[in-house]
């Protein structure tokens, strides 16, 4: 059965790593929902944080295949329910062509929006959450005519204790006594 | 952003510094990573390297191919007979593109590569300059690491890298993209050997309680089945395997490339797993109540239907990329390791044990294929002559001691199905890529790689003519391959099928060959046609007995088949005898 999988993969922060992860899913005629990169708690270690719709079984394989590549420290992949995730949208509109601010406002606040900020007669307005939160706003909006709209990738933490620092530490450890494999 | 970080960068050779350009690094680095042969082909972008390797000739020496594809085939040839991995330079744009097919093949049969190629200036990067390609994202799905060097500093630590890269844990080919103002500047030269870092381990470490589990199958299996690939090649773990097999009893299959892993003759290998593989392993993979598989990976080639697929087994695999376990085929128990160290706990644990019953079907099997299909094959009564007895008539010579390289067709499966091997990495072939036009080449790598060991080149016609200008570097090089084409004037295996399975209808598969002796005399090589049985043992002879490189060609039956066969999608157990 498919369903919606994060995959979270800790790298080395080098060029073209990027390209070579998701290279993964295109062999594998697999569609990225989502994608984020930014740094994590690790100097010099990039986080990447990844959605995907899919089995169970093609994910535990595509993570495999990530971790095989000799810069990627770690993969790891979750269902929803393990892990406590975000999105945040912004949508901008043009005040001059609203007659009705007062409703829109209210809408703003009912989702628990806000307003981020305005420029001349635009508004941006801002909002996090789960997809089909900031979805909601983007269909309440839409009378309001949106000019432009951008939902960021996703955001996720995994809701247990046991961190990647333990799996780094070993790595770090591995690392010392390597010996190389040809003779 | 490092390239190395030198805390995790022990040393292990180091050289006191001193102050060269970025193309003498790359040479001294290739040099102390003790390479002493390149193949290659110069051009714009890697002029500088070339430069200074012309003041290495004596410590590094350079096959001039005739394509940037031969370079890497004869690279990968060289690695797969020797102990070595193969290197490779190539100038940017075609020169880099040419090197992809190589790339893809080297990937997929995990061949130790290290490639450098030129590339713009790093001024010019992404200006669509001349002869600029963005080969990093291009051979990114085909190699096991690549890097771009845009800084001379950078050039010692990302080749120490790459050869750490390409030969440790699960081998593969690594690419280098080296920026020509990179090659032109200056550094303080000083090598390290790469010795690891963190982000990577080769080698996952062997689970002893694992061990303990296979051994519990291994002895209560009543109808245990071993399949082995290249990882016991890779690494070097024929005597334990040898081992294993004898203390254990057990039959033992090999994929193609586990080919000469284990003596072709040896009581308990019972043959070739696959497509055209043997009859018995084929049919009694779905009766095995256990399969060990070593250093193999499931290939579909290999497995036919993964749903009928050995039901009846339990699954243990030996297997030191964590990506492969239950990759195609669930596994019941994960021997996560190198091979070598894998086998011989796992000797030490088991019991000794015979299966001779077992083994008495696979003989069984082995009189019902020797009957329908070998016979003919290798001793046939029909006039025109079969694929079978010219590899027979090479065994006769050979006595199983000599490399055997292959093309990719019908010649491919006759060959590797009866050569005999004695020795181990006497097999090169192209398996998961099934490259066409690789044999050539890759022989050439294979003579300069062990001159002292006899090089048979056994191509198809087809094949053949996809790089055949390499006889410009047999000739150049004088490396004595041994090539023989056997024509049957078709593309034979496409042919096959379309009569198997397209109804006969033979579309664009018949070759207008050219005349094979005048082009090879033509590139100073003695060659010579046979075309009937009774001057085929003549023609062998002559071939082995000329001491540098020679060509035979043999007229073979145009429309002969390969079998056993299993045909694409079919169960192993519906393997088919004609
Ligand atoms: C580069 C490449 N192109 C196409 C194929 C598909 N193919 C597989 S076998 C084959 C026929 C090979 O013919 P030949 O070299 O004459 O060998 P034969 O099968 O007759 O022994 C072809 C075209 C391939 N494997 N590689």
């Amino acid at each position: 059965m498919k369903q919606v999988y994060t995959i979270v993969v800790f790298t080395e922060n080098k060029i073209g790593l990027l390209n070579r992860v998701t290279s993964i899913f295109t062999q594998r005629h697999v569609n990225i929902e989502s994608l984020s990169v930014s740094d994590s708690e690790f100097p010099g270690i990039h986080r990447f944080t990844i959605v995907i719709e899919q089995e169970q079984e093609k994910v535990e394989k595509i993570a495999k295949q990530i971790e095989k590549q000799v810069e990627v420290l770690k993969a790891y992949y979750f269902k929803d329910e393990d892990t406590v995730f975000q999105e945040i949208a912004l949508y901008k509109v043009d005040l001059s062509t609203i007659d009705n601010k007062e409703s829109l406002f209210q809408i703003i606040e009912d989702h628990g929006a806000i307003q981020n900020s305005t420029i001349g007669d635009l508004l941006i307005i801002e909002k996090t959450g789960h997809k089909k939160d900031t979805h909601a706003l983007f269909e309440a909006l839409q009378p309001y005519g949106i000019i432009a709209f951008v939902r960021s990738g996703r955001v996720s933490l995994s809701r247990y204790a046991a961190s990647f620092s333990g799996h780094l530490e070993q790595f770090e450890l591995h690392s010392k006594e390597i010996i190389t494999n040809h003779n | 952003m490092e390239l190395v970080n030198e805390q995790q960068n022990k040393a292990e050779t180091s050289t006191t510094p001193m102050k060269i350009t970025g193309a003498e690094a790359v040479i001294r680095s290739l040099i102390a990573e003790g390479t002493d042969l390149v193949f290659g082909y110069p051009g714009g972008a890697i002029m500088p390297i070339y430069d200074a390797l012309y003041d290495f000739q004596d410590q590094l020496k350079h096959v001039l191919t005739r394509h940037e594809q031969g370079a890497i085939h004869a690279a990968q040839g060289f690695a797969r007979v020797g102990d070595k991995p193969g290197v490779v330079f190539a100038t940017s744009g075609p020169g880099a593109t040419n090197l992809i097919t190589g790339l893809a093949d080297a990937k997929i049969d995990s061949n130790p590569l290290v490639c450098i190629t030129g590339q713009v200036g790093s001024h010019l990067l992404g200006t669509d300059a001349f002869q600029e390609t963005d080969v990093i994202s291009i051979s990114m799905p085909v190699t096991k690491w690549n890097f771009q060097v845009t800084k001379a500093e950078d050039i010692p630590g990302a080749i120490a890298k790459a050869f750490y890269i390409a030969t440790s844990g699960r081998p593969g080919p690594v690419l280098i993209d080296i920026t020509k103002d990179a090659q032109f500047a200056e550094l303080d030269f000083q090598y390290k050997k790469c010795q690891g870092f963190r982000s990577y381990i080769p080698k996952p470490r062997l689970d002893f309680e694992k061990v303990e589990a296979a051994a519990g199958l291994i002895n209560q299996a009543k109808k245990p089945l071993i399949l082995f690939g290249q990882g016991v090649i890779l690494s070097g773990a024929e005597n334990e395997f040898k081992h294993f097999v004898e203390k254990t009893g057990i039959p033992a299959a090999w994929t193609l490339l586990g080919l000469s892993a284990m003596d072709t003759d040896h009581p308990l290998n019972v043959g070739m797993l696959g497509m055209h593989g043997n009859y018995g392993p084929n049919k009694l993979t779905n009766e095995a109540d256990l399969i060990i598989a070593v250093g193999m990976r499931f290939d579909d080639r290999v497995t036919g239907d993964l749903s009928t697929y050995a039901k009846n087994a339990k699954v243990i695999h030996l297997e030191i990329d964590p990506a492969e376990i239950d990759k195609n085929v669930k596994t019941d128990v994960a021997l996560l390791a190198d091979a070598k160290e894998a086998l011989h706990a796992l000797t030490e644990s088991v019991s000794p044990n015979e299966h001779s019953e077992w083994l008495a079907e696979f003989r069984s099997h082995d009189k019902i294929e020797q009957e329908k299909v070998i016979d003919n094959e290798l001793r046939p009564t029909k006039e025109g002559m079969t694929m079978g007895e010219v590899i027979r008539r090479v065994n006769e010579h050979t006595n199983g001691d000599a490399v055997v390289v292959t093309d990719v067709g019908q010649h491919q499966m006759i060959a590797t199905r009866y050569a005999k091997f004695k020795q181990t990495k006497s097999n090169v072939t192209s398996g998961g890529l099934g490259t066409m036009g690789f044999c050539l080449p890759a022989a050439l790598g294979a003579k300069l790689s062990r001159p002292d060991r006899e090089v048979v080149a056994v191509i198809g016609d087809g094949g053949f003519q996809m790089t055949l200008q390499e006889l410009g570097t047999i000739f150049q090089t004088g490396a004595a391959v041994k090539v023989i084409i056997l024509n049957n004037q078709f593309l034979g295996m496409v042919r096959q099928w379309q009569q198997l399975f397209f109804d006969k209808r033979y579309s664009s598969t018949e070759l207008v060959n050219p005349d094979f002796v005048t082009i090879t005399k033509g590139f100073g090589i003695e060659a010579q046609s046979v075309d009937a049985r009774d001057n085929l043992d003549k023609g062998i002879e002559d071939m082995f007995t000329h001491e540098g490189p020679y060509l035979l060609e043999v007229i073979v039956e145009k429309e002969d088949n390969v079998f056993p066969m299993v045909p694409s999608g079919a169960s192993v157990s519906d393997v088919r005898l004609s």
